[in-house]
């Protein structure tokens, strides 16, 4: 436990709390020293936790399968390449079994999205102490109140992150959309679904029903999207947070949870995945 | 869960990796996937090209020994003829040229018993004549009577 002066709802909180850096109304630019600072910087702030933690992670994703790219053989394949070649070919055949059209971006996507988010939700298989524990020292080293740094490791547990993953998956949904069917068709594919008639007058009293239906779907997409990812990986870690606080018998609470929570991992990434593939591929089909 | 600008960042980051995988780890790795995969399906063609051929060359090397062998029985053959044929020859080599020397030994011995017939005859003659002559104790006229005795003696 960190700060055994703590009670558990502070040490949960802390647990929970992202370290923020931003615009306060009163101190300006400045490092958050509480929740309620970096409430109050509102939209003017960054997680740098969250940040560091996806960027570092990205980049070892992509440094590793640069290495294995930049030097890949024809021959007998070992180690990382094998892993590497596993994890192209396992992306490629999901994509190739659900997308249908020919996109040289999407296969890619979805490996980044993969790969990216199992990193990023494997970071929560860290004991929930040992990293903000370390980061703590670090800040106190520096001169700050470890009481009053934050750390957040698992970058999957902020919104944000999820969000802006999924915002860009959905900028790419209407991209797809309106480059097959065309600003019209996309309009059309908006307005005269679901209910559609052949008389011009009911169909435009059905205009605003079928908008109001056909945008909850489009949108529900990123939301849900981020939501799950995050949902999923914010409860386990809230679990891990409380397993950790029962002191001595976390354990054997702890092992079953985290074999348990790889499971978790590796579905929620492989979902993210998939539903990209899937709603792109909607996307690139022509009207149902 | 504040909103808040790391969104943004996130999404930039995403961009900048999906942009960054796209350009630069998909491709090298795909083609080599596409490479190795046409090299293990070359390598496959190859190895039943050359199990065909290897059948093949099995194949010829059966008929050329079949062949061979046939021919060795033909050459084998041929020469036992060839070698029946010099015996056979030399026989009747042997044996004409025995029936000649036997010819020749017998018109030689007929040749001698004519000799010895003559000398025979030649000194009976004269026996007869001195017979003759001590028989009749008278001198005969030689010239005369011998011609008697030849015409005799050639009657013998």
């Amino acid at each position: 436990m960190a700060g055994n002066n703590m009670t558990s709802t502070e040490y949960i909180q802390h647990h929970l709390q992202n370290m923020t850096y931003g615009l306060h109304p009163e101190n300006g630019w400045s490092m958050a020293h509480s929740a309620a600072e970096a409430k109050a910087m509102g939209f003017w702030a960054i997680h740098v936790d969250t940040m560091l933690w996806s960027i570092g992670l990205g980049v070892l994703f992509l440094y590793l399968f640069r290495l294995v790219a930049k030097r890949a053989s024809t021959g007998v394949p070992t180690g990382l390449q094998n892993f590497v070649e596993m994890m192209v070919e396992f992306v490629d055949n999901s994509v190739r079994e659900t997308f249908h059209g020919k996109s040289r971006l999407i296969a890619p996507l979805s490996l980044t999205i993969f790969c990216w988010i199992f990193l990023m939700n494997i970071m929560d298989l860290v004991p929930v102490d040992f990293l903000p524990m370390l980061a703590q020292k670090i800040g106190a080293w520096f001169g700050a109140d470890p009481a009053h740094v934050y750390f957040k490791v698992v970058p999957t547990t902020d919104v944000n992150a999820t969000l802006g993953m999924s915002l860009s998956v959905f900028a790419l949904i209407i991209f797809y959309s309106i480059r097959t069917k065309g600003l019209s068709g996309f309009v059309a594919e908006l307005t005269l679904h679901p209910f559609s008639t052949s008389n011009t007058f009911a169909q435009i009293l059905l205009i605003p029903v079928n908008l109001l239906l056909e945008l909850v779907t489009l949108l529900a997409k990123p939301v849900s999207l981020a939501l799950r990812l995050f949902g999923n990986l914010y409860a386990g870690e809230l679990i891990f947070i409380l397993i950790a606080m029962i002191g001595l018998w976390q354990l054997p609470l702890h092992f079953p949870w985290a074999v348990f929570h790889i499971l978790i991992i590796t579905l929620q990434a492989f979902i993210f995945m998939m539903l990209t593939i899937v709603y792109l591929s909607m996307a690139t089909e022509e009207q149902h | 869960m504040n909103l808040n600008l790391t969104l943004i960042g996130q999404a930039i980051a995403f961009a900048v990796f999906v942009w960054f995988c796209m350009k630069y780890v998909w491709p090298p790795v795909m083609q080599a996937l596409q490479e190795r995969q046409k090299k293990i399906a070359d390598g496959l063609d190859a190895a039943s090209r050359a199990t065909r051929d290897l059948e093949l060359a099995q194949e010829k090397a059966e008929e050329t020994l079949r062949e061979s062998k046939e021919q060795a029985q033909q050459i084998l053959e041929q020469a036992n003829k060839r070698a029946n044929q010099i015996v056979e020859e030399a026989r009747d080599n042997a044996r004409a040229e025995g029936e000649r020397i036997i010819e020749s030994a017998r018109s030689e011995i007929d040749q001698e018993i004519n000799r010895a017939k003559e000398e025979l005859r030649a000194q009976v003659s004269l026996l007869a004549v001195a017979g003759a002559e001590r028989i009749l104790e008278s001198s005969i006229d030689e010239a005369k009577h011998r011609e008697l005795v030849d015409k005799l003696a050639a009657e013998l």
